[in-house]
């Protein structure tokens, strides 16, 4: 009897402390960031493809499903270390097959030598460059990633890509004192 | 009213923690009148002087411009526009040696004076108390104002903030060694400052104004002693002698026992502090109707003959200023003679002698060797700890220069880097010679730079995946419209063929038909001319 008496008391509680686990986990949710986004935010957007896939998000699938973390020169080893603390993994060296860490670019069109064939404005990912058929084109320069997919389908060679200009703003104080010239008063 | 307040009424001085006391050398400078220095031939003039944005041009080259007139417009970001230092004609604009530690260059409008001086009229509004808030601080922000204690925050946006306000902080301490440019306008244009003070706090609607002065310039406290009876709504304060007490936070814990928070605004505990010459500059832009175009600069240090303060047109060249005052470089020429703008503490090395006197320039020093030693070299940190000693924002300098060589920005901002006032505290005290504010100018430089990259990033994710939403939208678009398209070809030969009319259908079975009756015949022609071929 108390036997019977002990399951069916267990049984009781078993049954009230799932049905309220389970309310709580229906109703308290935590959402996770699902790994794929947490990859994403890392990846510097530059949507260049040179890791071989057409995008970032797409690489961070791709990474999601076991890919290597070192195809992504644009973010660089700053990127890969993230990455690998992300994914537990070990952080390796940039794969050179893909590239090579460069200073930050930007596009720029010589505008004089546009012919105005669009073929730079379809191939940008991120819509940053304006301008319309047999119309002279240009690139907004603060949405330009620097991915450089407009340079290879331009027929005339018009684009450059240059390097970011440092400026005041965004200057990084230099360890290196600055070198002091010795000066002489004019009089 | 709270015991608080009333300890603040009464005048009761707080303390703030850490702070050092480095030689002054004031006096240096400080003894003889503010002499006003002969106009120059030539004018840079840089577009950004404050921080914010920069405004449009208004002048090109080959325009006349007078004294006071302004370069550029405020515009739809409430840029602060600079002005022309004299009258003259505009020769250059373009890229030019800016008064920045990088030595970059920036947008410099140069101005060939003409010797007249010639002023550009802006009405003088004599009776501001009748003008409304917003007429006020358009009138300050069309006349250039920042604060010209050193940050160059525009002022106009420092007093827009409107939330409830204790009282305005007039900071006249000036704790750094060797500068005495407000000592001086203190003791020789108090009235002014008081006229200013007053402005400001009706700007402001607020009640009282706290003026404070470091007790090694009794002749400044004795010039506003004089004149404060008749002002019941300003109080005077004296706060010790102790670098950097000058500071906002540092100040605003002397004078009130309050802590700015974090990353905090003085406002934001009901406070608000305008430098001594920002408030003489804004009594002379809405009582004289005077664009800030000059402001006193100390010139001083070992190799200056005739060291002193100057009013200085803004856009003289730090060479034309040391001309006037007798600069001697140092005579050993291995030795290279530096030129400091701003003071021994926070002052920055200038590259070259073209850099143009700005609205924040308070200080040019040159030092000889032996009075201020070049940098020396760094050794090992001893982990003594005397910089945490004498850090007044409380932080952990030792620990975070750890942080910063490691490059460790979340560990960095754990132990709020951003706090750092950047006084050179630390630094001074340092017997390793480590040059440790140099350290957080980087790690700050670089965590800025990590923010806004993120946020670049964020804007390029969005815009390409608006662009993939978009081409896929189009494609779904245009296989749609063949559908219609299609559907619409069927639609019609249905009708036509109801109507009587020719199927097409009917045609291409016909034409199917007759390929086979054709490729049939073929067969048939092939396989006779085989068995022909076998009967032979």
């Amino acid at each position: 009897m108390t036997v019977v008496t002990a399951l069916i008391v267990l049984g009781v509680l078993a049954l009230a402390f799932g049905l309220v686990l389970g309310f709580a986990a229906v109703r308290f949710r935590v959402e996770s960031d699902p790994i794929v986004d947490q990859i994403d935010a890392l990846l510097p957007q530059t949507q260049c493809g040179q890791c071989g896939y057409p995008g970032c998000r797409p690489y961070a699938e791709a990474i999601a499903n076991g890919d290597e973390i070192n195809k992504c020169p644009p973010g660089g080893q700053a990127t890969i270390n993230a990455l690998a603390d992300l994914m537990g993994v070990e952080a390796k060296p940039l794969d050179s097959a893909h590239g090579e860490e460069d200073v930050k670019k930007v596009a720029v069109i010589r505008e004089d030598e546009c012919i105005g064939c669009t073929k730079c404005i379809q191939a940008c990912p991120v819509d940053a460059i304006l301008g319309a058929a047999k119309q002279m084109h240009t690139v907004i320069a603060h949405e330009c990633t620097g991915c450089d997919l407009c340079v290879e389908p331009c027929p005339v060679d018009c684009i450059d890509m240059v390097p970011v200009p440092v400026r005041p703003d965004n200057w990084q104080w230099d360890l290196q004192q600055i070198p002091v010239k010795n000066v002489e008063s004019s009089h | 009213m709270s015991a608080a307040t009333k300890a603040i009424e009464a005048g009761h001085i707080w303390t703030f923690p850490g702070g050092i006391h480095p030689p002054e050398r004031k006096d240096r400078s400080n003894t003889t009148p503010i002499e006003v220095l002969p106009l120059a031939k030539q004018f840079i003039v840089p577009i950004k002087q404050h921080s914010g944005p920069v405004g449009d041009l208004m002048v090109t080259v080959g325009d006349t411009v007078k004294a006071g007139q302004p370069l550029t417009q405020v515009g739809i970001n409430n840029a602060l526009p600079v002005h022309a230092p004299t009258s003259g004609t505009v020769s250059a604009i373009g890229p030019g040696r800016i008064a920045h530690p990088s030595g970059l260059t920036d947008t410099v409008i140069t101005i060939d004076a003409d010797g007249n001086d010639e002023f550009y009229s802006f009405a003088p509004l004599a009776d501001y108390t009748s003008l409304s808030r917003a007429e006020l601080l358009d009138r300050i922000r069309q006349a250039g104002v920042a604060g010209l204690g050193g940050a160059g925050f525009p002022t106009a946006q420092k007093l827009a903030l409107q939330r409830p306000l204790d009282y305005l902080i007039i900071n006249g301490v000036e704790c750094e060694p060797y500068i005495s440019a407000d000592d001086r306008l203190m003791r020789e244009h108090a009235q002014t400052i008081i006229d200013g003070t007053e402005i400001l706090l009706h700007i402001a609607g607020c009640e009282k104004a706290l003026i404070a002065i470091e007790a090694n310039k009794p002749e400044a406290i004795a010039a506003f002693e004089a004149l404060l009876p008749n002002y019941p709504q300003l109080a005077l304060r004296v706060v010790p002698t102790k670098y950097p007490s000058g500071g906002e936070k540092q100040l605003i814990q002397l004078l009130t026992g309050r802590q700015v928070p974090s990353r905090g605004l003085p406002i934001d505990v009901g406070l608000v502090m305008q430098n001594v010459g920002t408030a003489y500059a804004v009594a002379q832009a809405i009582l004289n109707g005077k664009p800030l175009i000059e402001r006193v600069v100390t010139v001083t240090g070992d190799n200056i003959a005739k060291p002193g303060n100057y009013w200085v047109r803004i856009g003289t060249t730090v060479a034309e200023l040391l001309n006037h005052c007798g600069f001697e470089p140092v005579a050993d020429s291995k030795q290279e003679q530096r030129v400091i703008m701003g003071g021994p503490m926070m002052g920055f090395t200038l590259p070259d002698l073209d850099v143009p006197v700005v609205k924040i320039t308070n200080c040019i020093l040159v030092p000889s060797n032996q009075e201020l030693a070049p940098a020396a070299e760094e050794m090992n940190c001893i982990r003594c700890g005397a910089c945490a000693d004498v850090c007044p924002a409380q932080l952990l300098p030792q620990q975070m220069q750890w942080l910063a060589k490691a490059k460790d920005y979340d560990g960095l901002e754990q132990q709020n880097l951003f706090d750092c006032i950047e006084c050179g505290a630390c630094a001074y005290v340092c017997p390793s010679e480590i040059p440790l504010v140099h350290y957080y100018r980087k790690a700050k430089a670089e965590i800025r730079n990590i923010a806004r990259e993120k946020a670049k990033a964020e804007v390029a994710r969005e815009r390409f995946e608006a662009r993939q939403e978009r081409l896929e939208r189009e494609k779904q678009e245009r296989l749609e419209r063949h559908r219609k398209a299609a559907e619409a070809r069927k639609k019609a030969q249905a009708e036509a063929v109801a109507q009587g009319g020719d199927n097409p259908q009917d045609a291409v079975q016909a034409a199917i038909a007759r390929a086979k009756a054709r490729k049939a015949a073929q067969a048939a022609a092939a396989a006779k001319q085989n068995q022909e071929g076998d009967d032979e």
